[in-house]
Order: structure tokens, then sequence, then C-alpha cells
């Protein structure tokens, strides 16, 4: 039997608010240092869970990733088992809490937050800072 | 003013009022509730957050997921039991311990017989000049979560803007310090963590610990500043918080959390006059009785027999002493152990037992290992046989078997326990009274107990001895108990959902959960993975006809069903055109021929009587299926766990042999079931005499012409494990072959596990292929209408999967290489054709590893 007496305490109305709505949040963190931004797409694009590749200056690529909690993660789009540009269209979940995406090729899994390969220590993938900008999402690239 | 009524099995019902509910005020309510068999008391709960009693101990998962429902603790609302009155949003503001009433914040004065305060701590703020600032918060509950959400969002903003990064400051570098620099994190911002003490979690860790602590967590990006305090705080007009610390260091910072230890919430208690503790907490004698004999403590509050107990196992121990007392037992707080375990950051820190060597005359073994970032210490006693206490740090995987070994005798040397090289401390040479599940105080014994009683998975050993349903960190020694006593393994699905693939079928059908995020909320943890997505996506796909690509199911497939072709090793797709039967016109071959040539793909026959088109890139796969649609085909099925092909003779029509129509009925099969998903992929065949010339046999679903109609055979694989099909019933008519190949497809993907093909299926069912006969043909389990009505409705609501793409423009904008160049192709695909055939060349990146 639960009767709510009064309303909620403690919650103010901007919290209310914010506890329902979506928003969204760099996952990786720009390390101090100049570097170039790239428009990625708009933040609408990205759908919950699921990755893109975004072709960045210079021929790499980078694989842009929305979890459904809001957080955006870039890691780089080439598998490094494989050897193809793949990451992107892997899956996402987590492992014991870290974001991760599995290649969808041979399946091994990837940190997103630091790239490393979960399953073996000697392999990492590169991150990339990211950042929204009035709705759009960029991609951090390093100045040479 | 007494309470007594009477109840209406004549005995008198008393009433308790449980101030807080917290995790130990509704272990109380629960353990009083489920003891007090004769209802002789009624519950009154007055709960001061508007939540009702949640997984505090859990608080840290909030993050991320802010689903509050995921933390609420099992039972909390009490629905159902008239007894308890659980008042959420509702302060005791004061104890009037004459007349034996608690006055509310909502103005209610309510009478008791008895009174148990379960207020909890709240978080001590060190009166820091500035620590009442904006933008200084605890870290307690889940409001206060709200709270460090919304500020941490608005800094993020704010720092792009300025073009820096945000950062955070946790005052405090304990347990909950750490968490809480997590906790920040996982929010976006950098962590600062500052402690007073020469290392972190001064009071579980040793200095050599600490510094292996340090490192690993300073390696995570948290920036650590020990052996200093906090002086001040002030407000910036940026809007951020200038903070100073002892050591002269200056930071500036967008937000800071205190979490410098806690205080008991003792207030109300001193307020009414009773004894409190030394250093505050309610005092109680050992049966948490306070100096009022109607009024008794428990939880972080309680300072039983002078001493307060900051985690939650102490607290749910006097939560049952107090119901026992209350139902006129003699239960007493025997104390408690202070032994923690917990991975921060993903760095397993544990402690357990004497871990400072404070005993006269005890050793450390120490083993530190500095590449691998672990630190591992036990203390002994002065005659190196029993095991006091010990540190792990890195690695902790041992903690629940060592700590059961507290105080008792070691087999062999006990410097191996540390060693990686040495002896593993075994469970199973474990004695039946030493404690596995240190939360709820479960011993060995009575997990071995339960195991031999029938619980034969973790669920049931949780539901019927607690073990493992708190901290979970007990869970693989149980785990390892099960598997010891030769029960068999686990069917969890994977670290997300504890059911398996079957069990989750039956519940998306009887609860008709229909999205990814509802099932896990509900039934699993985390947020899924490549092995728990695709699962349930292929459940849902065969529980109902939406396409596999709509709203959340997107996200929850396999690259080849969400691309709908089959991804090839350099990242292209083959497109499989559906060919049933293997039938095919000219016009239509023609057709295939155009697109490879158009399309520059490399093309194959099908050991499943197709064509397949391999090298076809991202955005060159609308096109394709286009051409392909626009002479009436369609793309189909070479990928997913779905129906491939019916491969078949070519029967009666043309073959002198042939007795039945093996291609009209191959035909009729493939468009019967295309689309179909299922646990596995599943190819059936057709051949229209006994010869058997489509090999049949070799099909998950064999049908074979005889003079007077089909036999079915069931369950044939070939793969890696051939195996022949069997053999299910004769002389079919084609209306009941088809009704038992519906009903045996339904059972199937309703009852297999993940990635369990037919044969293996078969094999593990119970009974056999007279159980399936059963089933299929007799009907023995009642399910046959059901069965065949699904496999109706997916019959019924079968779509062209890919044109439903091309006439859909949201689905369609995805099919490209960039998101931010739709019309690049993408530059590292390329392919070697200057061989006897085309082959795609691999980029050259540094090799993982030869055999990766
Ligand atoms: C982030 C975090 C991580 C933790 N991790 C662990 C861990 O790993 N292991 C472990 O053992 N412990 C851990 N703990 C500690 C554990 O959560 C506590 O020991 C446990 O919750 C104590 O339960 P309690 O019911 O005594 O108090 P609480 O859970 O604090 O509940 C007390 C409740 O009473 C309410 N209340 C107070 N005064 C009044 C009043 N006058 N009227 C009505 N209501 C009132 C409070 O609002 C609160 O809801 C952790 C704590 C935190 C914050
Ligand atoms: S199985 Fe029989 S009908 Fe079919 S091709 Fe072979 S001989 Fe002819
Ligand atoms: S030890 Fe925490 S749940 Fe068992």
């Amino acid at each position: 039997m639960t009767t709510l007496v009064s309303p909620p305490q403690g919650m103010s109305a901007e919290v209310a608010a914010a506890a329902g709505r979506n928003v969204v949040r760099p996952g990786i963190l720009p390390s101090p240092g100049a570097r170039q931004w790239v428009s990625a797409c708009p933040v609408t694009a990205l759908v919950p869970g699921r990755g893109i590749a975004v072709l960045l200056p210079g021929g790499a690529q980078a694989a842009l990733f929305l979890l459904p909690n809001g957080m955006i993660y870039a890691v780089d789009n080439l598998d490094p088992y494989a050897r193809a540009a793949v990451l992107s269209r892997g899956l996402t979940g987590d492992r014991g809490g870290e974001p991760t995406v599995a290649s969808p090729l041979l399946k091994q899994v990837f940190s997103l937050r630091t790239g490393a390969a979960l399953d073996d220590p000697e392999v990492a993938l590169p991150t990339y800072a990211v950042r929204i900008q009035h709705g759009t999402v960029r991609v951090g690239l390093p100045l040479p | 003013m007494s309470t007594t009524t009477e109840n209406p099995t004549g005995t008198t019902t008393r009433t308790v009022v449980v101030v807080g509910h917290g995790m130990v005020g509704h272990r109380f309510v629960e353990a009083l509730r489920s003891r007090d068999t004769e209802s002789t008391w009624k519950v009154t709960v007055l709960s001061q957050e508007a939540e009702a009693a949640y997984d505090r101990v859990g608080l840290s998962s909030y993050v991320g997921a802010w689903d509050r429902t995921s933390l609420a603790l099992a039972g909390n609302t009490y629905a159902g039991d008239d007894l308890v009155d659980l008042r959420l949003g509702t302060r005791a503001e004061h104890v009037d311990r004459e007349a034996r009433t608690v006055t509310t914040s909502t103005g209610d004065v309510i009478a008791y017989d008895e009174l148990v305060l379960a207020t909890g701590s709240h978080p001590f703020v060190p009166p820091v000049p500035g620590h009442d600032s904006t933008g200084c918060f605890v870290y307690r509950t889940l409001d206060d979560l709200d709270g460090i959400r919304v500020a941490a969002e608005s800094a993020i903003e704010r720092a792009a803007v300025e073009g820096r990064e945000a950062n955070g400051l946790v005052v405090g570098g304990g347990l909950l310090g750490l968490e809480a620099a997590n906790a920040l994190r996982l929010l976006g911002l950098t962590p600062h963590v500052v402690e007073f003490a020469p290392r972190l979690m001064p009071l579980q860790v040793d200095d050599g610990g600490g510094a292996v602590l340090e490192g690993l967590i300073s390696h995570l990006g948290v920036q650590v500043h020990t052996g200093a305090g906090t002086s001040s705080i002030a407000a910036q007009d940026d809007g951020r918080l200038a903070v100073e610390l002892s050591d002269g260091t200056a930071l500036l910072t967008d937000l800071v959390v205190f979490s410098a230890g806690v205080r008991p919430s003792d207030a109300v208690a001193r307020a009414a006059g009773l004894d409190v503790g030394e250093r505050g907490g309610v005092l109680t004698d050992a049966a948490c009785r306070t100096s009022d004999e109607n009024v008794w403590a428990v939880g972080e509050v309680a300072a039983v027999e002078g001493r307060c107990y900051g985690l939650v196992a102490p607290g749910y121990t006097m939560a049952e002493v107090v119901a026992d007392r209350l139902l006129g037992g003699e239960a007493t707080f025997p104390g408690a152990d202070l032994s923690t375990k917990l991975k921060l950051l993903g760095v397993d820190v544990a402690s357990f037992g004497d871990a400072m060597a404070t005993t006269p005359g005890s050793l450390e073994i120490v083993h530190t290992d500095a590449t691998k970032g672990t630190y591992a210490k036990v203390v002994v006693s002065d005659d190196a046989r029993t095991l006091l206490g010990g540190i792990l740090v890195g690695d902790a995987s041992a903690y629940t078997t060592l700590k059961a070994y507290v105080g008792r005798e070691v087999p062999g040397d006990p410097g191996a326990l540390v060693s990686p090289a040495g002896a593993e401390l075994g469970a199973d040479a474990l004695p039946d009274d030493a404690v596995i599940c240190s939360c709820n105080n479960v011993t060995k014994g009575s997990i071995c107990g339960a195991i031999a009683e029938g619980a034969c998975d973790l669920a049931a050993i949780k539901g019927c001895t607690n073990a493992g349903t708190t901290c979970g960190g007990c869970l693989p020694t149980v785990k390892k108990l099960l598997v010891d006593s030769g029960v068999e393994l686990s069917k969890a699905l994977c670290e997300h959902f504890e059911q398996s693939r079957a069990e989750l079928f039956e519940i998306v059908a009887s609860t008709g959960i229909r999205t990814f995020s509802g099932l896990l909320a509900r039934y699993g943890t985390g947020t899924g993975c490549e092995i728990c997505k695709p699962t349930v996506a292929s459940i849902l796909a065969s529980t109902s006809s939406d396409h596999v690509l709509d709203g959340e199911q997107a996200a929850l497939q396999d690259s080849n069903d969400h691309f709908l072709a089959n991804i090839q090793k350099n990242g292209t797709y083959s497109v499989v055109p559906r060919m049933p039967g293997g039938e095919v016109t000219a016009e239509q071959l023609i057709t295939i021929g155009q697109v490879a040539q158009d399309f520059g793909l490399y093309v194959k026959v099908t050991g499943g009587q197709r064509i397949d088109l391999f090298g076809a890139r991202v955005e060159q796969l609308p096109a394709i299926w286009q051409r392909l649609v626009d002479v009436g085909m369609e793309s189909g099925q070479a990928y997913g766990k779905s129906l491939r092909t019916v491969k078949s003779c070519v029967g009666s029509s043309w073959c002198r042999y042939g007795v039945q129509d093996s291609v009209g009925m191959a035909v009729d099969l493939e468009h019967r079931y295309r689309g179909l998903r299922s646990p596995h992929k599943i190819k059936f065949g057709v051949s229209g005499c006994a010869r058997e010339c489509a090999e049949a046999r070799g099909k998950d679903v064999g049908v074979i012409a005889t003079d007077k109609g089909w036999n079915l055979y069931l369950c044939g694989n070939g793969g890696q494990t051939p195996a022949h099909a069997r053999l299910l019933a004769s002389d079919l008519d084609d209306e009941t072959l088809v009704r038992y190949i519906d009903r045996f497809l339904m059972f199937y993907v309703r009852t297999a596990d993940r990635l369990q093909r037919t044969a293996p299926w078969l094999d593990a069912l119970e009974g056999g292929l007279e159980h399936l006969r059963a089933v299929v043909c007799d009907d023995s389990l009642g399910i046959a209408d059901d069965l065949e009505a699904a496999m109706g409705r997916h019959v019924e609501g079968y779509q062209d999967e890919w044109k439903a793409v091309l006439d859909d423009p949201e689905k369609l904008s995805r099919f490209v290489s960039f998101v931010n160049a739709p019309e690049e192709a993408d530059p590292t695909v390329a392919f070697d054709e200057s061989g006897p055939r085309k082959v795609p060349v691999l980029l050259g990146l540094p090799t993982v590893r030869e055999n990766a």
C-alpha cells in the first residue's frame, strides 16, 4: 500500500524537466591542445545504439556512436583485426558497464571510451574527441 | 494512548512505526511481515524521500541509465499488504515518547506501540568557507544525482562554448569519493579527487595498495591530489568555483561533490532525549534497543553498543534482530564484518578481515605486480597458519574465497595465496559454515543445501537463500559451487540477461513487451551487447511482422540484418536474389548478369541453388535491390538467423522417376516461410522421389516424395557437425505436410537456445524424436493451434524487406558510407582483379597478430 502524501521534495522543476529530457553529451573528452573540428551530422541523424561513419580530412574515418543513455563516442572506423573500415556498423552495448562496440566481422569487442580491445591488452583503437554545437555533432582531430 | 485493536484471528494487533524507508528500513518491514504469520503487527513507514526504498549501494548505476525503477528494491511498495502503510515524502518531525506518538511533516500524529528508527546517515560537509555555494553537491540520494547531472550538463555546454574541458572536484578519496569521481567522469567531466590522507581509500587499503590504486586510477584520467585538504571554495563570476587546497594548489572547477564521510541522522532521536553515542548515532544495546525500551534503532543511524556501521550488511542483520525481538525472540547483533570489495572505474579493490595487520604478532605477505597493476596482501597469524585478513587491488577475483577463510587454517603455504603461480583456494575446500555471501550472511552450507534441494540455477539459489541479491560480489563463487555440484551450467544468455533465449521468448510472448529497452529494464541489467541484442531482435521478429529496421529494433540487428545483405571480409556486402527451388527465368538471369556487370560484382553459384553477387558497397545496395524489384524479384536472406533457401530437385514435371512436383512444393514452402527469424539458420530440401537428389535429409526440414504423398524428415544439419534428418511422418498430403512444418518451426523458434541448430536442439529435447512427434502430430501439449496461428501471422505479415527500405526515405538514408559525405564511396574498399577471380584487398594496416 503506497500513499504519496506530499509532492516529491528536493526535486526542483528544473531537475524534473531534465530527467525527462533526452540530453546528448560527448563521452570522450578533448584532451587539451588545439584541434580541428569536423562537422559530422545533426544530432538527430544518429540512431540511439547505432553507429555511423564520418570521413575525416586526410582520408581517416571515425565511427560515431550515440548510445541510448545519450552519450556520444567516436573511435576509429578501421577494425585492426579485419583490416577493414567496418566498426561503425558494429553492435553497441556494455561489458560490466563499460560502453562497447563489437566488430561486425569477427566480433572482437572494443571499449568506446578508451578504444581498448577488451580481450586483448595489446590492441587499442584511436579515439576522437566529440562535441555538440548548435545541434551539430563535431569530431575533433588534433592539429598535426 | 493505545493502538491495540482486535484482528480477524482474535489476537491483538499492535502498531510499529518505522522512521526512514532506506535499505534497512525496508528490510525490517520485510523481515517482520514475513515472520509475523499471525498478523500481530501493523506497520506504518515514514519516508522522507519521495522514492520508495531503493538500492543505495547501487546508486552509481543510476548515472547514464537515469532509470529510477531499475534501482527499486523488490517489494518496496508492499502492494497488496494491508498491514503496511507506506507514506512517501513524509518526514518524522517529532517523537513524543511519553505519549508514544510521532508527528509528521504533514501534521499527522501517529500513535505507536513500538518505534523503529531507520533514518540512516547524511553526508558530512566540512565547514570550509564557500561550502554552500551553488555548484556544491553531496552524493547520497537519487535527487542528489539528478542535481549533479543538471549542473554537469550545463557545465559541459558552457565549457564547449569557451573551448575548454569541463571538470569536477570530489572532496574525499574514500570508497564513495571514488564512486562519485567515476560518476562525474561518466557525465563527461574530468574528475579531480582531493584526499586528506596520504593515500586513496585510507580506511580500506594500506600505503602499498594505495600507491597501486592511485596509479591505476590516474591512468584512467582522474587527477588525484592526496595529502591535501580543501581550504576554501569561492564562486566566480563565470559560474565556476575557485578551490584552494591546503598544499597551495588552486583549481578552477565547474562543480564540487563532498564525499568526506557520513554522520548518523540522529536529530529526531536527540530531540526526543534518547541517548546517543560518543560520535553520534542512537545508542543501543546488542538487541538494538535504545535507552527507551519501546524505541529501536537499526542501520546506519544505530550505534550498537556504541559502534556505528556504514555498510548495508550489518544494517540488515540489525533489521532481522529487531523483527525477531518484536515477535518475542531473543536475537542479538553479533557484530559485523567490515570487509569491502568494489569495482571502481574498472579497478577491483577489496579489503577484508584484519587488513591493517593490527593483531599482535601478525605477519604480512605482499605480492605487487607493477606491470599488471595488481597488489595483493594477506595477513596471517604469527605461526603463519591462520588467515587474518588481506587487501587486493587490481584483481580481486580471490576475494570471496579468501574472506571465507578468515579465522581459519589455510591449507598449504599461505604465501601461495597471493602469488600468481600459487595454488588457488577452491570453494570446495571450504567448510560448510564459511560465509559465502556476506551481504546476506549466507553460508556455503545453506547454498549447497539449496542446490541439493533442487535449486539448479543462480536465480533459484538467489530466490531461496538471498545469496547474491545485494552487491553480487559473491556470485562467481556461488556459481562455482553450483558447477562443482554437477548441476548443469546456467543458461544465462549473457551478462545482461540471466534468462535463456527460450525463457525470454516466453516472457516476450506472455508480457507483450515489444522493445529491447523495455525487456532489459524489467528482466535484464546494463545496456545489452552483441549477444543479447540480436537474440532479442530475432525474438521480436519471430513474434510480429514489423520491419526489422523499424524504430528501436534497428539498433539491435547484426550488421547483416541491419543492411539486409551479407557482410564480407572487406566490409562490402553480397546480395543473393531469392530464387525459390532454384527456379529462374531467362529474363531474371539476364538482369542478374547486368547488375553484376554494372556494379562490378563477383558472381558465384551457391550451394543453396542461388546466385551470389559479391562486393557491393553499402550505398550500392538500394540501387541493386531496385533493379531486382523492377523485374519482379526480391533479394533474399543468405544471412541472419532465418530461413535461407528451399533446395529442390526437378521432380515429376521433368524427371522420369519423379512421383511428385518437388519444384512446385519447394517454391510454395519458400514463399510460406521466407523472412522467418529463428534461433539459427534454417534450410529446407525437397526431393521428387526416394532417390533424394536434393539431399533433403541434410536439411532442417527434408521433404521426400512418395507414391502417396510426402515423407517429412526433421532436424538434419550440414555444417560443422552434420546430422541426418529423422523421419517424423510418412505419406502426408500437402495440407498436413504444411501444417506439421508450421508446428515444428514455431516449436523450435520458441524453445531453442540462441544459436542452437535443429539437430542439437532435438538431441537436447527431453523425450527426443518421440516427444517431437507427439507434439507435432498428436498435439500432446495442446499448443498446435497456437503454433499454427503464430505461423499464420508470420505468413500473413510477410513483406519484401528490401523493397520496404526503398519505399522509406528515412531507412534509405542510412545506406551511405559516410554520414557527412553521402555521395562518397569508401576509399578503403579495393579489389584485385589481376588473378583468376576478383578478390578484395584488405588495408595495409599494421596487422594485429597472425592468428587474430
Ligand atoms: C554511493 C554509495 C555507495 C555505497 N556502496 C556501498 C557498498 O558497496 N557496500 C555497502 O555495504 N554499503 C554501501 N553504501 C552504504 C549503504 O548504502 C548504507 O549502509 C545503507 O543504505 C544504509 O541503510 P539505512 O537504511 O540505514 O539508511 P539510508 O539508506 O540512508 O536510509 C535512511 C532513509 O531515512 C530517511 N530519513 C532520515 N530521516 C528521516 C525522518 N526524520 N523521517 C523520515 N525519513 C527519514 C532518509 O531520507 C533515507 O531515505 C553505499 C552508500 C552510497 C551513498
Ligand atoms: S529425386 Fe527423384 S525426382 Fe528428384 S531428380 Fe532425383 S530421381 Fe528425379
Ligand atoms: S556478498 Fe554481496 S550479494 Fe553476496
